[in-house]
């Protein structure tokens, strides 16, 4: 399997096709396993992650994608139980190491969770929060990031007259929006985004999706998402993800649309188009 | 089945009217009997012929005494305890559970048993005497399991969603538990606090055998001092005729539980206001 999915999700293969954006590799993951408490959930993943591009991480619930997105940032080590191998490779040095930085990692790499979760402070506060803490305190800077980051989700306009009310008090796709913006204070390089807009109504989902669209070039972002529309919309990469033997697998890796319309693997033939999963 | 909605509906409103009526039972019994008695000058005074007479203010000052010595040592124990219990210990540690049942039983044990230990380890071991220190001390112990507990179950439901999101924008664990963990546990926190101080306010046995029993007016932590609670419990037991007294001084006893929750409350709004931006 490993050898097969290193041969396969290679640059080479991918970019035969036609391209969505230019192929260099921001992350390789190769051979990366997780498991909790003893119990494996990911088993011998190898991918590469472009840069500036959207890859889709898609499949049933349960089959890893989000513990392979929190292996990306590190986050898998907050829960104690969690154990990851494999290599991580983010432009060519391993994160998985311990001696790896994981302050200076989660720098480069923002998360958006699944629920949108604004601190509950103002809407300046949940900017501001994260640029003080990392020793910017000046007030005209910290204006300029809030107005830069703000506008960059297209939240600028709606909140600029009430920047001290509860982000609370937002929708749940400005929350979302906002958390987005949250994450861009800290200039990342690669955004992490675990469903995030399956807690959206549609209309707020569609904005949120039009916006993650916007910030691809600038960002290379991975998104789980379990709406096989909105991945085929919006992503330039597409993983589809499988449980087998209980375990979760990476069963094909490729370029968006061709993974859609012309899949190598049965199963992902079948899932694509509705009858699994 | 309607029928037996109707019938619970009816049970837990008369369970709810019992208990407020014995409540206010018990409050109008203390003003009937106690308000007469209440003027400045038993606020203000000493008590005279064994507190049939004079006033209840040495027992004002050393119950105040007590309870700061208390809280003193119990908020920055208690909290930190009840942090570091929350945030930084493994959840599925066996230990931590076991640590967890420890601090039950603690808080369940009854009062005369902490005086004894108080008096054991504070008043003889440690060569305090009875005095306000070794009552506070003492109180302390009592009141420490049940702010632990209470404040762990507080910051503990405060939602994972916020550590994930200061995990990931890297911030550290200490700014995210000033501006925003411990904020949003604050009523949570004041609650638990106030438990304890409700109950070390109304303390008696623990009191008797670590603080003493003079009526005198303290000179410092040092000196022996006797609290309301023990007042009360003297001139109801011991005097003859002390009767009104002892109404006149549980009405204070309960106005200064009231002063300490309005203050409490008010302070844990401060501080939430100051930090939170909620709805």
């Amino acid at each position: 399997m490993n050898n097969v999915s290193t041969a396969i999700y290679t640059l080479g293969k991918v970019a035969q096709s036609t391209q969505c954006c230019v192929p260099r590799s921001h992350i390789s993951v190769r051979d990366l396993s997780v498991s909790y408490a003893g119990n494996p959930v990911l088993e011998n993943v190898s991918l590469d992650i472009y840069k500036g591009c959207i890859t889709a991480l898609i499949g049933p619930s349960g089959c890893g994608k989000s513990s392979f997105l929190a292996s990306l940032n590190r986050m898998n080590d907050l829960i104690p139980s969690a154990k990851v191998s494999g290599t991580i490779e983010l432009e060519g040095t391993n994160i998985l190491t311990a001696s790896t930085r994981v302050d200076q990692l989660r720098r480069r790499i923002g998360m958006i969770f699944q629920k949108p979760n604004p601190f509950p402070l103002s809407i300046r506060k949940n900017i501001e929060l994260p640029l003080q803490e990392h020793g910017q305190n000046k007030p005209s800077h910290i204006q300029e990031r809030l107005q830069q980051v703000l506008s960059d989700v297209g939240l600028w306009e709606e909140v600029k007259d009430r920047l001290n009310d509860s982000a609370l008090a937002l929708s749940g796709g400005q929350q979302q929006r906002l958390c987005i913006a949250r994450a861009l204070t800290l200039e990342p390089e690669i955004l992490l985004m675990d469903e995030p807009c399956s807690a959206l109504d549609p209309i707020s989902s569609a904005v949120v999706e039009d916006m993650i669209k916007k910030l691809s070039g600038r960002y290379t972002i991975v998104i789980v998402t379990h709406n096989l529309a909105q991945a085929r919309r919006i992503a330039n990469y597409a993983a589809f993800f499988w449980m087998k033997e209980k375990v979760g697998k990476l069963v094909e890796f490729g370029q968006c649309h061709p993974l859609f319309d012309t899949p190598q693997d049965p199963l992902t033939a079948a899932y694509v188009s509705g009858i699994t999963g | 089945m309607r029928r037996l909605n109707h019938l619970f509906t009816i049970a837990i409103s008369l369970a709810t009217l019992l208990v407020v009526s014995a409540f206010i039972w018990l409050l109008w019994d203390l003003v009937a009997q106690g308000l007469d008695k209440l003027s400045w000058e038993f606020l203000s005074q000493a008590p005279k012929r064994s507190g049939r007479e004079g006033g209840i203010w040495p027992m004002i000052v050393s119950t105040l005494w007590i309870l700061i010595v208390a809280i003193a040592v119990v908020v920055p124990l208690g909290l930190g305890c009840a942090i570091w219990l929350a945030e930084f210990a493994r959840r599925d540690h066996h230990w931590q559970r076991r640590l967890g049942v420890v601090l039950d039983v603690l808080a369940g044990v009854p009062s005369i048993v902490f005086g004894l230990f108080g008096y054991a380890f504070f008043c003889v071991y440690l060569n305090l005497g009875f005095s306000i220190l070794s009552g506070g001390l003492t109180l302390a112990c009592m009141m420490l399991p049940i702010l632990i507990r209470t404040a762990e179950m507080g910051i503990a439901a405060v939602p994972n969603e916020w550590r994930q999101a200061g995990a990931a924008l890297d911030i550290s664990r200490t700014t995210l538990l000033r501006k925003v963990i411990l904020p949003y546990a604050a009523p949570a926190i004041t609650a638990g606090l106030l438990l304890a101080i409700g109950r070390a306010t109304a303390e008696t046995a623990a009191l008797i055998f670590t603080s003493g029993y003079v009526d005198r007016m303290p000179g410092s932590v040092n000196d022996s001092g006797r609290a309301l609670a023990v007042h009360v419990y003297d001139l109801s037991m011991n005097v003859l005729g002390g009767d009104q007294a002892a109404y006149a001084t549980a009405l204070v006893l309960i106005g200064l539980i009231i002063v300490i929750n309005l203050g409490a409350n008010l302070l844990s709004e401060y501080w939430v206001e100051r930090h939170l931006q909620r709805i």
